[in-house]
């Protein structure tokens, strides 16, 4: 099986273990093999949440730069930041919706424009998914469902070996029924973006 | 029930790394677990806190690492099986216990896991904890993957009882937080009830006793060293002529090298599971039947400088090398392309790795550092100090959420090095200096290690103010309870300490309580606590928001918003406090009402009280 290697980068809050996590699951439950890795503890308050998920004959939990096939990220700066994870031939899937962190609001920083930001990284890597994952999950009537609008996205990519159905298990099997559905329909208008894209 | 009390023998789960660990401790027969909590470690008592609650498995939250293991040494002397849990930085809290506790051993088996940090991802320092076996005399284990972490804690607990000696289980921060398929085996029945066997001659360790224990200690090294030779855990895979040695997740990266260079036939892995004592007669072996030898280990050059050692003895002059080759160094956790540059460099394999995007012209990205929440009574507090204080106070500061107060605008962190240190270097900061010294500890922090401390600067007659920042919790590992925390809500009824009480009984005589979201009254108890000409505490008390929220305690408070027509765009709100439900919509300051928690902070710092609870 070829090897994939998945970095998944967002901001304390936004969903993002439990997406590296609820793909290990779906892995596990269809037989390939995947390893993820996760940062806790301090990075948790308010800072950047990095995981990863290493698919196929690997062992190694992490990624290094540069290695990434694909970049999975919540937030357009840390896309960004997280670019030197990438080569020419990784696929970059990034949310454009912005969540300027409170360095900027105090004059420490400036945050850039976010079109600026896309066409910068549309020029420097190859194939990128770019969606705004918050307006979705707006749509779908949950706002916390971005970590769901993104896993669609990346199973939308085809870049790695678990269909939709299969994730699309494991999303049902541990998600409170409450949010089911809405979770569903925010998986699946990612997955339709990534296919549009 | 709980997922790792699943009786399925042969299920394959996904496990975070620690949840591996614990399920091993129960397929081992643990029955009496204790830890102080601390990153990487935390979730490994997590589990045992909860299964405590629906099983027979003994489990205390104590009241630091040096409590928790001694806690452990009465029960395992018992003959009961006994597993203690912390960070890197932790045994060297429990070092005491730990180095004649060596001497005297267990009856039921003893596992300690120390849970290492290289990179320092939520730590102090990176020290690695190998040495400590090295010190203690104890055998030391180290597993490579998710699957490892629960089989060879099974293999600790039976190895300890077997020599009656404590194992040490050492981890890094990657291994505690893999996920990875872990396939289950049986539970044990547990057994919670032993029978201590005097015998003071062997527990009581005087001198006499000491001398004694010593030889003891030595002939069980002996034997662990025996144990080590036929480990399962200490295997050479493959027949190549180049031979790298390798430990812990260290072992993932040259595996997937080898592999990723094409080098299977070329190369033969040395893999130290059971890395002390360390098997000499396996490694002498491995080296007399290879060309040289790269080591490939996180941290110190230790098996490296080992290995050198026993080729010296055994008069073999292979070439050996470890730190140095490519980026291989003392600093740091490595990366699967770190490794696979290295093991090319040295064994003179042509390769190229990928080339990673050029970064040029990649604007400067605003900072994104961890940060105090959104009503943090931590950021309330800091506020009310800094007022009466002003700049110029020198703040030692402890180890918690509130060491972020290092970060401006609050800046309010001048020395830290270990949990406990803000109250005793203050004790050296009054007597050394003329400048004016307030201490933050927290409270789980303060019942760690902060008590002793605050003796000294009772009896020792030092001036200055401590304030214990009281939220109810040990928050920054993840709501773990400790001595002063009403357990009720945890599903636990435990006794809670009065943190005043200790204080108070510790000789303090000018003791401040206050709520640090009323501002004013804050302030007039830190003025009062600045004029007074002694040691001054002040307790400030306020359940930390997540906590409170997770466990059903939080009040539900309408979040603020900025009213434009009294704003003056002074920016005292957003400037001082830095809360970051605030930001900045063009000129004008704005409250995100999603993250606002109602903390009424910013709306008393404002001047112009443009700050308003939201209607509705």
């Amino acid at each position: 099986m070829e090897t994939k290697r998945l970095v998944f980068v967002g901001v304390g809050g936004q969903g993002n273990l439990l997406a590296s996590r609820l793909l290990g699951e779906a892995a596990l439950a269809e037989g390939v093999p995947a390893v993820v890795s996760e940062i806790h503890g301090m990075a948790q308050r308010g800072g950047i949440v990095e995981s990863a998920v290493l698919i196929g004959n690997v062992t190694s939990p992490i990624v290094s730069p540069g290695e990434a096939d694909v970049l999975i990220s919540f937030e357009p700066v840390e896309t960004l930041r997280a670019l030197g994870k990438c080569n020419k031939s990784s696929v970059i899937i990034t949310n454009v919706h912005p969540l300027p962190p409170f360095t900027v609001a105090v004059g420490q920083g400036t945050y850039p424009d976010v079109d600026d930001m896309l066409a910068l990284i549309r020029k420097k890597a190859g194939r990128v998914i770019a969606l705004d994952g918050d307006a979705i999950a707006e749509e779908v009537g949950n706002p916390l469902a971005l970590n769901m609008v993104m896993l669609g996205a990346l199973i939308g990519s085809e870049t790695i070996p678990i269909t939709a159905e299969d994730m699309k298990k494991t999303i049902s099997s541990s998600t409170k029924k409450a949010f089911l559905e809405s979770n569903l329909a925010a998986f699946d208008r990612g997955f339709e973006e990534a296919k549009a894209n | 029930m709980h997922r790792l009390l699943t009786d399925s023998p042969g299920k394959e789960m996904l496990l975070l790394g620690n949840e591996a660990i614990a399920r091993g401790a129960l397929e081992g027969g643990m029955a009496f677990a204790t830890c102080y909590p601390g990153t990487p470690s935390s979730e490994i008592p997590e589990q045992f806190f909860k299964i405590s609650q629906e099983s027979d498995l003994y489990f205390e939250y104590s009241t630091n690492e040096k409590v928790a293991l001694e806690v452990a040494a009465g029960a395992a002397v018992c003959g009961i099986r006994t597993m203690v849990t912390m960070k890197h930085v932790g045994v060297n809290v429990a070092a005491d216990p730990l180095m004649t506790l060596a001497y005297v051993g267990t009856k039921g088996g003893m596992v300690i896991i120390t849970a290492d940090d290289p990179s320092l991802f939520s730590s102090q320092n990176e020290q690695d904890n190998r040495f400590y076996a090295r010190l203690s005399g104890l055998p030391m284990l180290e597993p490579t993957n998710a699957q490892e972490m629960k089989d060879i804690t099974i293999y600790a607990l039976e190895l300890s009882e077997e020599l009656e000696l404590p194992v040490l289980l050492r981890t890094t921060t990657r291994l505690n937080h893999i996920r990875g398929s872990v396939k289950l085996g049986d539970l044990k029945p547990l057994k919670t009830k032993g029978n201590f066997q005097k015998n003071p001659f062997h527990f009581v360790v005087v001198p006499a006793v000491g001398r004694n224990l010593h030889k003891v200690l030595l002939q069980k090294y002996e034997k662990a060293a025996g144990k080590s030779e036929k480990s399962p855990y200490n295997i050479i895979i493959g027949k190549g002529k180049w031979g790298i040695v390798t430990n812990g997740v260290s072992y993932n990266y040259v595996k997937d090298a080898v592999e990723d260079l094409g080098l299977s036939d070329e190369v033969s892995i040395l893999k130290l599971g059971f890395s002390w004592p360390l098997p000499r007669d396996l490694i002498v072996r491995f080296l007399m039947q290879v060309e040289k030898v790269l080591v490939v280990e996180e941290l110190e050059p230790i098996m490296e400088n080992d290995i050198k050692a026993m080729a010296h003895e055994s008069t073999l002059t292979l070439p050996i090398r470890g730190k140095g080759v490519g980026r291989l160094s003392r600093l740091f956790e490595y990366d699967p392309g770190m490794v696979r540059e290295a093991i090319a460099q040295y064994f003179g394999v042509e390769y190229k790795g990928t080339k990673a995007l050029d970064l040029s012209g990649i604007p400067e990205l605003p900072g994104r550092p961890p940060t105090l929440c959104p009503g943090c009574p931590h950021r309330a507090t800091y506020y009310s100090v800094k007022q009466v204080y002003g700049p110029d106070a020198i703040h030692p500061t402890d180890i918690g959420c509130y060491t972020l107060g290092l970060l401006p605008p609050i800046s309010m962190a001048d020395f830290l090095v270990c949990m406990g240190s803000s109250v005793s270097s203050s004790c050296g900061f009054s007597e050394a200096s003329d400048q004016k010294v307030v201490s933050f500890i927290g409270d789980s922090t303060f019942f760690h290690s902060g008590i002793t401390g605050l003796i000294n600067a009772v009896h020792n007659n030092h001036k200055f103010t401590l304030v214990i920042l009281d939220n109810g919790t040990t928050a920054m590992t993840g709501h773990q309870p400790h001595p002063g925390v009403d357990t009720g809500p945890l599903g636990v009824n435990l006794s809670q300490i009065s943190l005043e009480d200790v204080v108070r009984g510790c000789g303090v005589k000018d003791v401040h309580v206050v709520k640090p979201f009323k501002i004013r009254k804050t302030m007039e108890a830190v003025k009062a606590a600045m004029e007074y000409d002694g040691l001054s505490v002040i307790i400030s008390r306020e359940m930390c928001p997540l906590f409170a929220k997770a466990t059903g305690q939080g009040k539900k408070a309408r979040p603020f918003s900025v009213n434009h027509d009294k704003c003056k765009n002074h920016r005292d709100c957003i400037n001082l406090l830095a809360c970051p439900a605030m930001y900045l919509d063009g000129e004008q300051v704005e409250i995100n009402k999603y993250l606002c928690i109602g903390c009424s902070v910013c709306a008393q710092v404002c001047p112009e009280n443009a700050i308003l609870p939201m209607k509705g």
